[in-house]
């Protein structure tokens, strides 16, 4: 059961496509670059040195909520209820529209705001609203952008990275009417005047969660504008959607979390606002949400808890450092990547979520240079995991006509690496006949890819193996 | 002391040189060297591109020609990484699974074995020339080498290491990767060997074949005038 | 079946649990207090907030931080909580400052035009520069988020060296308010080039004083 949709099946083309456009190719290198290089100063031993230990932490206190997953659930859900608010749980994107909208149309709901969610990205809730008349304005500034686009995120915490200060000149100029203007502040105070009044005006905020405390029926919403901080107080309805895995136990575990979570996206020590919500306003407060609903989403996360390596990837704490150190991710985008989740979580998530079949090269998109496991502050060994769903693809493979060649051509090759004597006849002959016949005339597909981007060093005269036995007779 | 020395495929097909070069050096720091003749290759390019079964068939060969050796001394991290961490986990248990523990630890990259088991630094080698140094993914990530080549480098005497200011990223090889994915393979070198340039090296040193080839392939396609060597060549020279 | 049914038995599906089943031994949390004396937190604290972009000052007595924040304020418009410090230290009736608000609908006008907003914090932490502001009937939330300069004053001793001294002191702050929220300098995006530009949604400025109570 897919409980979303892919956005695309064009990976090949848009990677391409990516590739060929060197205004986007600065861009994300140049965006990504800075994420690194402010993410390396806030981990410095003599800021942080007890960075090694924070992560090995936050790693087993992840594993083991998402080991009892069910058990921090409901403790999550007793807690909410006993501050007043309301849990809800969700088997899909449809549950989720259907939940909101059941909250929204009793009470009237015309405009509401929402603050940058990633789970809320996965259930294309904003076209739903709209089909019911309900107005949704993304108020995170990049949110905001990419929604006047049509366009999805681009990165998990900067969803606007692939534009320029000149792309948002543009747009605003089109959408907004506003005199072209290429200075950031100025686009920047453009959007606040414009948002600043849907915020008052909206009857409902709807918010992700970064962390679900189960001890304090709490959700942590982190986050630097104070858009997610005006969604959440300002209009009368708050409703947050979280998926099952954000859960943690304790809200003392914050001081762990917190530590890693801004360091490892932005390079700052805490976010500007860490708001940790627990229920709607109390007796005698002036302000505040009057109603706190929590949405509790599967929307396929169930199904990677059975394989106990596969379920550590449902411990992301969606930092983004991975995508930011990911060589892959900085020369193909985030676009490329059929859903919302990319970069290397993505290339673990989607076909976990989505289906083997669904993207199936995805997975194989990495050099396995490992820099994203390096940098994971919950520590998820993504190579291991996109090792694990290359051979599962393999065999899903099996017997069908996807990679026949390929397929025949590992089979021989293992055949001849487990016979010597075969193995030597064989790369004698393939280095004769691989001399600069091949090389130019690049007959085989794979030494055409090989050569569409460097050349092809020419086989020695000799094998080590010929030379060794010249030496020692 | 005696060791074996586990070649790979593309060193021995594309790289013998490396390979002689491996074998001086590890003479000279006093150790008897034999050769398995019946080694073919690690198995890697198919475990990573997901044909486990095919990868076992070959590990299967590989730990079985290794058998009795006291240690296998690679001139790859990728490879050395492969027969210490990944034969393990294709094989969850069983004989192979006790013959994938008994080899692991016993599997050492070439630098490794130089500094953490001979503890030399100094082969004796004088190689004029100024070098940038390039660290292999796997031998960093994955086998924790990062000071050691520099070290024996920097004992080489009339050498001059500069470091490039992106030491530790990919080259965009990654096996099948650099073919399933040419593109993005071939656009990761292109900025891997633009930080080279910036740093006015004449020579890119680095201590897995595989990386050198893709880096040496992406060097001569631009016209550079940059050399690429194996570090065991380095210290080999005198 | 409902929809929570189908989710929780998913679940103990999968890691083969029993409903109810106690989970085994929790990692213990990880609290570091560090040793730090009050000299040295303010310090810290100071340095942070300024490096933040904010300002801060530390004053010997409540009627110093009055005269800070006239300093500050020059007599514009601002909307004051109704924490008790803030009256007790004469803030709230030095000229253009209102405070007392119990309706939200009057607050939310005075603070969407008033320049400044002040309020206490119910504490600092210092090895991040932070704010802790529980949400209560004494410190409404709009009041450190609309206006465009929040004034935050802070007991000497409310500073904390950090998060793990924050919730060791209190480990569970959802009982007793239902929002604490922690604030690192001024509303701040990159989202643009990945290049900081302060005052978005949020105050723009912030400016920290911490004056010594009597203990």
């Amino acid at each position: 059961m897919s409980t979303s949709h892919l956005d695309h099946q064009d990976f090949g083309r848009i990677i391409n496509n990516t590739l060929a456009d060197p205004h986007l190719q600065k861009a994300v290198y140049t965006a990504t670059g800075r994420l690194m290089s402010h993410r390396r100063s806030a981990i410095e031993p003599h800021l942080l040195p007890d960075y090694q230990e924070l992560r090995e932490q936050a790693r087993l206190v992840k594993l083991h909520t998402i080991e009892n997953l069910d058990w921090y659930l409901e403790q999550f859900e007793r807690n909410v209820v006993a501050h007043g608010g309301h849990v809800h749980w969700c088997r899909d994107a449809e549950e989720v529209a259907e939940t909101v909208l059941s909250i929204a149309r009793p009470r009237g709901v015309k405009l509401v705001v929402k603050s940058k969610s990633m789970t809320s990205e996965e259930v294309h809730l904003n076209d739903r609203l709209a089909e019911h008349g309900i107005e949704s304005v993304e108020t995170d500034l990049g949110e905001y952008i990419l929604q006047l686009l049509k366009q999805r995120p681009y990165h998990i915490i900067a969803p606007a990275l692939h534009l320029t200060r000149y792309d948002v000149a543009d747009l605003f100029e089109e959408k907004l009417g506003t005199p072209h203007d290429t200075v950031i502040e100025n686009q920047t105070r453009t959007a606040r005047v414009v948002l600043r009044e849907a915020f008052l005006r909206a009857d409902m905020g709807i918010s992700g969660a970064n962390f679900l405390v189960a001890d304090s029926g709490a959700i942590v919403v982190v986050e630097n504008e104070g858009n997610a901080r005006l969604s959440t107080s300002a209009p009368r309805v708050h409703v947050a959607i979280a998926g099952i895995e954000k859960v943690i136990p304790r809200a003392q575990d914050l001081a762990t979390f917190l530590k890693l979570l801004a360091r490892s996206a932005t390079g700052q020590m805490l976010s500007a606002y860490t708001s940790f919500l627990s229920g709607p306003r109390r007796a005698g407060e002036v302000d505040g949400p009057e109603e706190f609903h929590v949405i509790l989403l599967d929307g396929g996360r169930t199904k990677l808890l059975e394989d106990e390596e596969k379920r550590t990837s449902l411990t992301c704490i969606r930092c983004g450092a991975c995508l930011n150190h990911c060589p892959v991710y900085r020369k193909i985008g985030g676009h490329s990547f059929p859903w919302v989740y990319s970069g290397p979580i993505g290339a673990i998530l989607t076909p976990q979520f989505h289906g083997l079949d669904a993207e199936p090269a995805l997975p194989f998109a990495s050099s396995l240079c490992g820099a994203c496991a390096e940098v994971c502050p919950v520590k998820i060994d993504i190579p291991k995991i996109l090792l694990r769903l290359r051979s599962d693809i393999k065999e899903s493979e099996k017997g069908t006509a996807e990679h026949q060649f390929e397929r025949m051509a590992f089979r021989a090759y293992a055949y001849a690496a487990a016979r010597p004597k075969l193995w030597r006849r064989l790369t004698k002959i393939g280095a004769r006949f691989s001399g600069p016949g091949i090389r130019n005339g690049a007959s085989l597909p794979v030494v055409r890819d090989w050569l569409s981007q460097r050349d092809l060093p020419a086989p020695a005269a000799k094998s080590f193996r010929e030379l060794w036995k010249e030496r020692r007779p | 002391m005696k060791v074996s020395i586990f070649v790979t495929c593309v060193v021995d097909q594309l790289f013998p040189a490396t390979g002689m070069a491996m074998a001086t050096v590890l003479e000279r720091a006093g150790c008897e060297i034999h050769f398995p003749e019946d080694q073919t290759c690690c198995g890697q390019p198919a475990f990573n591109t997901g044909y486990r079964d095919e990868a076992a068939t070959v590990a299967r060969h590989t730990m079985k020609v290794l058998q009795g050796s006291d240690y296998v001394v690679v001139p790859a991290g990728s490879c050395a990484s492969m027969m210490c961490h990944h034969y393990t986990d294709l094989f969850a248990t069983g004989t192979d699974h006790d013959a994938a523990r008994q080899l692991a630890p016993r599997v050492v990259e070439f630098s490794k074995f130089l500094t953490d088991v001979l503890k030399v630094e100094d082969l004796g080698a004088r190689f004029d020339g100024v070098v940038t140094y390039h660290d292999a993914c796997h031998s960093l990530r994955e086998l924790g080498i990062k000071d050691g080549p520099r070290r024996l480098l920097s004992k080489v005497r009339g050498l001059e290491l500069r470091e490039m200011d992106i030491p530790e990223e990919c080259c965009g090889f990654g096996g099948t990767f650099s073919v399933k994915f040419p593109g993005v393979s071939g656009g990761m070198a292109r900025t891997k060997i633009d930080s080279i340039v910036r740093t006015g090296a004449d020579i890119l040193v680095s201590a897995d074949s595989s990386c050198l080839m893709q880096m040496a392939g992406a060097i001569s396609r631009a016209g550079l005038p940059i050399r690429t060597m194996h570090l065991a060549e380095v210290l080999a020279s005198r | 079946m409902t929809a929570r049914e189908a989710i929780l038995g998913q679940v103990r599906m999968h890691l083969r649990r029993a409903p109810s089943q106690s989970p085994p031994a929790i990692p213990e949390a990880r609290i570091r207090v560090p040793v730090m004396d009050r000299a040295a937190r303010i310090e810290l604290l100071m340095q942070r907030v300024i490096a933040l972009s904010g300002t801060a000052v530390h004053v010997a007595t409540l009627a110093e931080a009055c005269h800070t924040v006239a300093l500050i304020t020059g007599g514009a418009s601002a909307v004051a909580s109704n924490a008790p410090l803030l009256r007790d230290a004469g803030i709230t009736a030095l000229p253009g400052v209102q405070t007392g608000f119990m309706v939200e609908a009057e607050l939310r006008a005075l603070c969407t035009t008033a320049p400044f907003g002040i309020s206490s914090a119910d504490y600092a932490l210092c090895d991040t520069g932070t704010l802790v502001m529980m949400a209560s009937p004494a410190d409404a939330r709009l009041i450190s988020l609309l206006p465009p300069v929040h004034i935050a004053v802070v007991p000497a001793d409310r500073v904390l060296s950090g998060l793990d001294e924050l919730f060791t002191l209190d480990a569970l702050p959802a009982d007793h308010t239902s929002s604490t929220v922690f604030i690192t300098g001024p509303s701040r995006t990159a989202d643009i080039e990945q290049l900081l530009v302060r005052g978005v949604h949020g105050p723009g400025e912030i400016h920290l004083i911490i004056y010594d109570n009597p203990t």
